[in-house]
């Protein structure tokens, strides 16, 4: 539907001002920037993934090679310059670690294991929600079951059980992860699939014959992108919440490469005397990244969203 | 309670404009008229004329970004545009009350009938609880609901539209006001139910000398009910007066357009006709005779603002080239 | 009414059995079972006695109903680390959390429902776009790092409250309270707080997006046309309708207060199911992690039959249909 009435009115559009042409992207860009706030989330977001992205040639120090690590520098407020000449500007941890190199590494590892976790969710749930409304009957009964059973069960108890049966580990964080949130994008594709199915362009394609496998991934999934990718900002802020929880329980990722939940873990016998910077500042970047990531997402729901366009 | 000569209810001019985002709306743009005590006034119009608005702005409800810019709403002499909320609020369903189109919206879904019911009656007068249930029952028996007693436990969703709808009635008639405003009432119903409410509502507004404006698109349900008529269009009263002389001879173009729309017995056969083009934008309404594009009799004079004018006795129509020559043409 | 009741009990207990199966291909088909089922410190010679005992070398749809039998009767194993029955384990330390969670539930009503009703009211007000920009921040803090936050400033640095534990309890109809005692209350607010502050964002927009919604009602504007005081009109007619999405919801989401306390009882060290799970989960104490689940699977059913039949009571129109079926 949105495409249809994205194609209409950009023939008058075009035919008016030829110079400025409104294709669909340029009109979901300049929607998309209506709200600054959204405008400012992708922004700081983008900051915090160079961030993470450029840790290891900006950080003042690699955190998880224990050889640069000064034990007597540890647990120093911020701002106190250390043993090596650099400023700890944010602290330091009970290691001597540097606070800010601590947090843009631990950045690195949950900004990857949320957008690795929230990918593999999406492949696996997209397919299967596809093939839930492409096949119908049985198996979309069966897939839409599973969907049910896994969505009425809180995210945090399910992805507890699954660490207790496979143990500890990056690897096994991404496992519950995904097996946590494929049910959302299934749901999603299974709902937007099914309206699209019956659509004249799908039975045209039906007509030309074309291989189920090509209508499946060419004709009806792109149009399934727009509520996916909605779904998919949001899930993605969610694992980044989950993984820091999960590894603050201490059932995440292993201590020698701290994520940012693991490195507020870290601080939280500190706390209570006082030494606040340790769990307050990675909580902060947590914080940040989380916030501007769903400010994205509200704004990307709302302008995707066929039903609130006029 | 004023005499006889003083009318229930006196709008002079009254203007109810909505301050969108777009731009400023007139949906009730300079309207007048009066409903004497015990008489109905039937207020016509196509959807977005203004009717229901100005009906809302009598109560005073009407909502943000909607307000009333200017003119006097003067009910029983008094000025209800300088009433204060709690005054306003006093009159609203004791004095004056309000019936709402679709009866299956009108009534809260989680509130039981008797519930609804009493707690209006004690808005308005200082009684017992039990003394309440009781005017709701003897409402709900005025109205001709079988059993009221019983049905004072049910919820509203245990009614049928027509059955609401009549609850709604007895509601507005729980503390016998002055002034009834029915927006279309029965647009919702079955003709054979319509009737049945039409019916009641006159012979309780003859016998209570209750005054009432009856908002409606329908010109077969006015002709039956009304006393006077003001066809709206556009946020104005294109015209005003006794009901069968307006409909035997209209002089605005409008009115003739639309009698000439409804569907009759005398016509069987002729097509139906239509009046060409849509209802304007009320957002940047240009200046002169609204009606002007759509109107076969149009021409340069009416691209001035026609005043309302008395152009027959008793009828008043706000146009410059009114179907005053031949009547007898008209209605054919 | 009563057949509707009896299906949805048919309905719950359809999905107590499924859920088992979950549970029991998860421990038993996924992990091994002899190591989640058999202390590790075990020898050779127990280990076999165990593996009879236990009946694993049954084939194992058979192996499903010898455990599904044993649950019945309340058995659901032993724990290793505390030698004790991992369902009487979960079940001293239940009131803690459940204690908690209502504590959470309420706090989120009692701070949830002005503020939303407030910013539903005047959508436009300054106040009403700061409870909103609010409820987002609620949305968006990890619960743990609130909860130390809330330790550093309320423990630490202010010392108005004590940060970990369940103070002293008291004991009411055969159970431990913390909330009978000023004491105890001191101690559950901090918890509480924490874990409410999730439902509070959530109450907050289930309430304004209902009064939006409400407020445009033909009935609320007839209800005003009645002449009805406006305290009437929103704390009655709009008050009411909007109730019973935001019950249900918080109700349902009861389960999920229950299972997210595991962090706040983390952060608080509240001795409750959650610290246990966790502890548990540690030290791979796995009995206790299948008695965990099943309980809360159970807990799940009833909540969610609890809510059904509130959201009946509430609301007239489900219960006719109820009736006619």
């Amino acid at each position: 539907m949105s495409d249809l009435a994205l194609g209409r009115g950009a023939v008058p559009a075009a035919a008016a001002a030829p110079e400025r042409v409104e294709t669909p992207f340029r009109r979901f860009v300049s929607e998309f920037a209506e709200s600054r706030l959204a405008l400012l989330g992708l922004a700081v977001f983008a900051l915090v993934a160079l961030a993470a992205i450029l840790a290891p040639w900006i950080a003042p120090q690699n955190p998880y090679d224990l050889a640069q690590l000064d034990i007597l520098d540890g647990r120093m407020e911020p701002g106190t310059v250390g043993g090596a000449g650099f400023t700890y500007w944010l602290g330091t941890d009970d290691q001597g670690r540097d606070m800010l190199s601590g947090i843009m590494y631990g950045l690195r590892i949950s900004l990857s294991v949320g957008a690795g976790s929230a990918l593999i969710a999406c492949l696996v749930g997209a397919s299967l929600g596809l093939l839930a409304a492409y096949a119908g009957g049985r198996t979309d009964s069966l897939i839409m079951r599973l969907v049910d059973l896994q969505l009425s069960f809180p995210a945090i108890l399910a992805a507890l059980m699954i660490l207790a049966f496979l143990g500890k580990g990056i690897l096994n964080v991404v496992i519950a992860l995904v097996l946590v949130e494929w049910a959302y994008y299934a749901r999603t594709v299974r709902g937007t699939a099914l309206v699209e199915r019956r659509r004249e362009y799908i039975e045209a394609a039906h007509c030309l014959a074309l291989p189920t496998h090509r209508i499946l991934f060419r004709h009806l999934l792109p149009n399934c992108l727009p509520p996916l990718i909605v779904v998919g900002t949001m899930q993605v802020a969610r694992a980044i919440a989950l993984e820091a929880t999960l590894s603050f329980l201490g059932l995440g990722v292993p201590i020698t490469e701290p994520s940012l939940g693991l490195l507020i873990a870290n601080g939280y016998e500190y706390m209570l005397s006082g030494k606040y910077w340790i769990s307050f500042y990675p909580g902060i970047a947590l914080l940040i990244t989380i916030v501007s990531i769903n400010l994205v997402g509200d704004q990307l729901r709302d302008v995707l969203n066929p039903r609130l366009r006029k | 309670m004023s005499g006889a000569a003083s009318p229930t209810l006196e709008v002079r001019n009254l203007r109810t404009h909505f301050f969108t985002r777009a731009g400023v709306v007139k949906a009730v743009d300079d309207v007048s008229f009066t409903v004497p005590r015990g008489k109905v006034l039937g207020l016509v119009g196509e959807s977005g004329s203004g009717k229901s608005v100005t009906g809302f702005s009598i109560i005073g409800l009407v909502d943000p970004p909607g307000r009333v810019v200017s003119g006097e709403i003067l009910f029983q002499g008094r000025d209800l545009t300088r009433l204060s909320e709690e005054e306003m609020r006093d009159l609203r369903g004791n004095r004056i009350a309000m019936i709402f189109q679709d009866p299956m919206m009108t009534l809260n879904p989680v509130l039981r009938i008797d519930t609804q019911m009493i707690e209006t009656v004690l808005a308005h007068a200082r009684v017992s609880r039990e003394e309440a249930r009781q005017r709701a029952r003897d409402a709900l028996g005025m109205v001709g609901i079988p059993s009221p007693e019983e049905r004072l436990h049910a919820y509203p969703h245990q009614f049928s539209g027509g059955m609401r709808q009549r609850v709604a009635i007895a509601i507005a008639l729980l503390h016998r006001p002055d002034l009834i405003i029915a927006d279309e009432p029965t647009t919702a119903l079955d003709v054979t139910i319509q009737g049945q409410i039409l019916a009641e509502v006159q012979k309780l507004s003859a016998t209570t000398g209750t005054a009432l404006i009856w908002i409606t698109h329908d010109l077969s349900v006015v002709a039956g009910l009304a006393d006077e008529i003001a066809v709206m269009y556009a946020g104005r009263i294109v015209e005003r007066g006794p009901v069968a002389e307006v409909l035997d001879r209209p002089l605005h173009p409008y009115t003739v357009g639309l009698i000439g729309s409804v569907p009759s017995r005398n016509r069987r056969g002729e097509p139906l006709r239509q009046i060409p083009g849509m209802t304007p934008s009320l957002l940047n309404l240009p200046p002169g005779c609204a009606f002007r594009a759509r109107c076969p009799r149009a021409d340069e004079a009416c691209r001035a603002e026609p005043p309302m004018r008395e152009l027959l006795p008793g009828r008043e129509a706000r146009c410059f080239r009114p179907h005053l020559e031949a009547a007898a043409e008209t209605a054919a | 009414m009563s057949v509707y009741l009896l299906r949805r009990l048919l309905q719950a207990v359809a999905v107590v059995f499924a859920m088992s199966l979950i549970v029991f291909v998860g421990v038993y088909a996924i992990g091994d079972p002899v190591e989640i089922l058999i202390s590790p410190d075990a020898d050779q010679l127990e280990r076999e006695r165990a593996i009879a005992a236990l009946g694993l070398d049954l084939p194992l749809w058979e192996q499903y109903f010898v455990f599904l039998a044993r649950a019945m009767q309340g058995d659901l194993g032993r724990s290793f680390v505390f030698n004790e029955p991992a369902l009487r384990l979960i079940l001293q330390r239940m009131p803690a959390t459940l204690e908690l969670a209502f504590g959470a539930t309420i706090m989120a009503l009692i701070i949830g429902l002005p503020l939303g009703l407030y910013a539903g009211l005047r959508p436009h007000s300054p106040l009403s776009r700061a409870i909103m920009a609010g409820s987002i921040l609620g949305f968006s803090l990890p619960t743990f790092w609130v909860g130390l936050m809330l330790i550093m400033v309320f423990a630490v640095q202010l010392g108005w409250l004590p940060s970990t534990g369940r103070g002293p309890t008291r004991e009411l109809l055969g159970l431990q309270w913390s909330f009978l005692t000023w004491e105890g209350m001191r101690h559950m607010l901090m918890p509480a707080i924490n874990l409410s502050l999730f439902k509070i964002s959530l109450v907050i927009r289930l309430t304004r997006a209902g009064v939006r919604e409400t407020i445009l009602q033909d009935y609320v504007k007839f209800a005003r046309a009645k002449g009805l005081r406006p305290a009437r009109v929103v704390g009655v007619h709009v008050f009411k309708n909007i109730l019973i999405p935001v019950v249900t919801v918080v109700g349902l989401e009861l389960g999920s207060t229950i299972a997210f306390s595991v962090v706040t009882e983390s952060v608080f060290a509240w001795p409750g199911m959650g610290k246990l799970i966790i502890d548990s989960i540690n030290v791979l104490d796995r009995p206790v992690i299948v008695a965990y689940l099943m309980i809360i699977v159970l807990m799940f059913i009833t909540i969610n039959l609890v809510v059904d039949l509130t959201y009946s009571v509430l609301d007239p129109r489900v219960r006719l249909e109820a009736k006619g079926t």
